[in-house]
């Protein structure tokens, strides 16, 4: 069972999202890969009859109020019917979306699995817990899979479309879970908290105390002791959950979107992205072209016609003035200008066309979008964009 | 928001921060400011925060690293690596050389980065704010983290003196955030793009720093500006051109090819027209006395060597140079 959905080629995201029970959409930033998964979401639950999930990280507002998220938050909520009836199309299934914060999940967390109300109280008055689910960037990527982990075990929907943190490496997320499993297991931590948990300072580590009140200051180490002690009770849950969500990101329910443009950076980080998850034998489910400007750019004979017009663009904007007593100035100019703005946006779409090329070589199915005036924030843009890329 | 803005040149500051929402373009902005102020005279240096690797392709050289590469004359560029800033931090300014090479202590200190970020943040800043501290250079560029985590990474000396209130560390983070918030010295320079989002969250950043810091926002650069293709005026023309007849003898002069041009040169119109709606969105969103700089979409190169030299031209015109 579990390798008849890696081996047979997927065609459309149709099947795809039939067949899968979380996507999970990747990307570098500015690529359309959070507008990409609400409308995978939307589509999905339109069409399919199931009930799907949009697990958000950081929308665009437009985007968040679109979806019915201004007012929740962390909480799921069911995008009411009578939306999609506003876009024209009959919901089959429930179409469910969440905004992940960082901060409320955190504390989440340490209350479902704190051993105790004291430990519980004390984590959550912890400064250094404070700053780090508040502040810091990496423990978004954790809890952004942790959170997609307990949904799903959860069993409330048929289909999770999870969109990823805008991470500074796309690496980050995945290894989020196993590196936070390395740290609680690793002697290096009980070696540093050691001493405050016995308050006798042992000879081999005494040095290193010495120099860590030196730089840190006392209490900032007390925090910190303090904090991974209360963490060291949830110790066996957190390293096995981590263990659990790898292993969910690799198993044949999961599979992944690597959602681009064609512009050199965010191809570049597309390709060592795909070859990531290659390496991790991950399942790539399709690659999604965002912005993508249209065939006609590469027309053989609209490059005759513009070369033709950017040269000679005044003589035959006079023969037609001439011809249809159009008597209009600068019809020569707008026709130079108009050849001349074609083989640069030529310029433009044959490099991208190459970009496609290469990076479409590695995934079963690459899918374009069209560039669109402006930002998606309409449930029914949300749908038209889906409905283009669907099957 | 400093107590005032600083009259100075955005390059004759000595520490600029360039960040923007990802794929704006802000590892090219970067470089051109680092390439303007290197052909001024200026001995600049320009850092990668986050290594990604593409800064070595916008100077055309191979991989960076920490210890600086001269790229230009002038012009040096290095790839932060934290681990490498720990150990030159206890090295030089520790006075504990020995403890840099003990594995078992970096690689504690590796962990706690990793489970305290706010450690990777510090240990970023405090490299750069060293540099300017010590003179090294007349100007340290650095291509910072993204919109979303900017304003953390220019906090995180606050941050840490919220937590740590004595000690080494306390000591250290006061000359960083004096340096960090003295306008003539850092700015920050804020890239984006004329589109919807970009714009949207350049003024949440500027906001944001108002709020959350006292680091100046010295400019807002546009890239990727796209050509207006013709003047409104001779919109008519265009749309007489289109009509059948005009097509029918454009077709016959210049080859059938003519209307995919038309069709061409109608989503050129509607990229630009939908784009100065953004751009007037950000010049009314922006607190006065923020300059924003426009740089023009580059269709033949938008990446590498000959993309930082063009940028830094257009650049160089808007500084007035």
């Amino acid at each position: 069972m579990a390798r008849t959905h890696q081996d047979r080629q997927v065609e459309t995201l149709e099947q795809l999202c039939a067949a899968k029970e979380i996507v999970v959409s990747t990307g570098s930033g500015g690529v359309g890969k959070t507008t990409t998964a609400a409308a995978l979401g939307a589509t999905a639950a339109a069409r399919l009859g199931i009930k799907v999930l949009v697990l958000t990280v950081d929308p665009a507002r437009r985007l968040a109020s679109a979806l019915g998220m201004e007012r929740f938050g962390n909480v799921e909520t069911r995008v009411p019917d009578s939306a999609f009836d506003d876009a024209g199309v009959e919901a089959q299934g429930e179409l469910w979306a969440a905004m992940l914060d960082t901060k409320q999940s955190w504390d989440d967390l340490i209350r479902l699995h704190a051993p105790d109300a004291a430990t519980r109280d004390a984590i959550l008055a912890n400064p250094l817990y404070q700053n780090i689910t508040g502040k810091f960037v990496q423990s978004h990527d954790y809890v952004a899979m942790e959170r997609l982990y307990e949904i799903h075990n959860s069993g409330r929907y048929d289909l999770i479309v999870v969109d990823t943190p805008p991470t500074r490496n796309a690496l980050d997320f995945l290894d989020a879970p196993e590196r936070m499993a390395d740290f609680f297991s690793s002697r290096l931590l009980r070696w540093l908290i050691a001493p405050y948990r016995s308050r006798v300072v042992g000879f081999a580590s005494k040095p290193f105390y010495t120099v860590a009140d030196r730089i840190l200051g006392t209490q900032f180490l007390e925090d910190i002791a303090e904090f991974f002690i209360l963490f060291q009770s949830m110790y066996d849950g957190f390293v096995e959950r981590a263990h659990a969500v790898t292993e969910l990101l690799g198993s044949p329910q999961t599979t992944f979107l690597v959602v681009s443009t064609l512009e050199v950076a965010p191809s570049r980080e597309a390709a060592y992205f795909l070859s990531l998850l290659a390496e991790r034998e991950y399942h790539v489910g399709a690659l999604v072209l965002n912005k993508v400007l249209p065939d006609l750019l590469l027309d053989k004979s609209a490059t005759e016609s513009a070369r033709v017009l950017a040269k000679h663009g005044a003589d035959v904007g006079a023969e037609l003035d001439e011809q249809l007593q159009l008597g209009m100035a600068h019809v020569g100019s707008v026709l130079t200008e108009v050849g001349r703005s074609f083989l640069d946006y030529q310029v433009v779409a044959r490099r991208e066309a190459e970009q496609r090329r290469e990076l479409a070589s590695i995934p079963d199915l690459t899918l374009s979008v069209p560039y669109f005036d402006d930002d998606i924030h309409s449930l029914s843009g949300l749908l038209r964009l889906g409905e283009g890329i669907w099957s | 928001m400093p107590a005032r803005r600083s009259t100075l040149g955005l390059l004759d500051r000595k520490l600029l921060f360039v960040t923007g929402k990802g794929g704006v373009g802000k590892t090219s902005v970067a470089s051109a400011l680092g390439h303007l102020a290197a052909a001024q005279g200026r001995r600049t240096l320009v850092c990668e925060v986050d290594s990604k690797g593409d800064l070595a392709d916008f100077f055309g050289v191979g991989p960076l690293s920490f210890e600086p590469t001269e790229v230009r004359p002038g012009l040096f560029a290095m790839a932060m690596d934290t681990e490498a800033s720990l150990k030159e931090y206890l090295r030089l300014q520790l006075k504990l050389p020995m403890l840099a090479k003990v594995g078992p202590l970096a690689r504690t200190f590796d962990f706690i980065a990793n489970a305290a970020p706010g450690v990777k943040e510090i240990l970023t800043v405090g490299k750069l704010t060293w540099e300017v501290r010590e003179r090294h250079y007349d100007l340290v560029v650095v291509d910072a983290s993204a919109t979303g985590h900017v304003v953390g990474q220019l906090a995180s000396p606050v941050a840490i003196n919220d937590l740590v209130k004595v000690g080494l560390v306390r000591n250290q983070t006061d000359w960083m955030i004096d340096i960090l918030t003295d306008p003539d010295q850092t700015a920050v320079v804020v890239v984006t793009s004329p589109e919807e989002m970009p714009v949207s969250e350049t003024l949440e950043l500027v906001g944001r720093l108002g709020e959350e810091t006292d680091i100046e926002v010295a400019s807002v650069v546009v890239n990727r500006v796209l050509p207006e293709l013709f003047a409104r005026s001779d919109e008519e023309i265009f749309d007489r051109v289109r009509e059948p007849d005009a097509m029918a003898a454009l077709a016959e002069r210049v080859g059938g090819g003519v209307e995919q041009v038309m069709e061409g040169a109608e989503l050129a119109v509607s990229l630009r027209r939908s784009r100065v709606r953004h751009l007037t969105r950000l010049r009314e969103g922006l607190p006065s006395g923020i300059p924003v700089l426009n740089l023009p979409f580059l269709f033949t190169r938008s990446h590498g060597v000959r993309a930082t030299a063009k940028i830094a031209e257009s650049l160089g015109e808007e500084l007035g140079f």
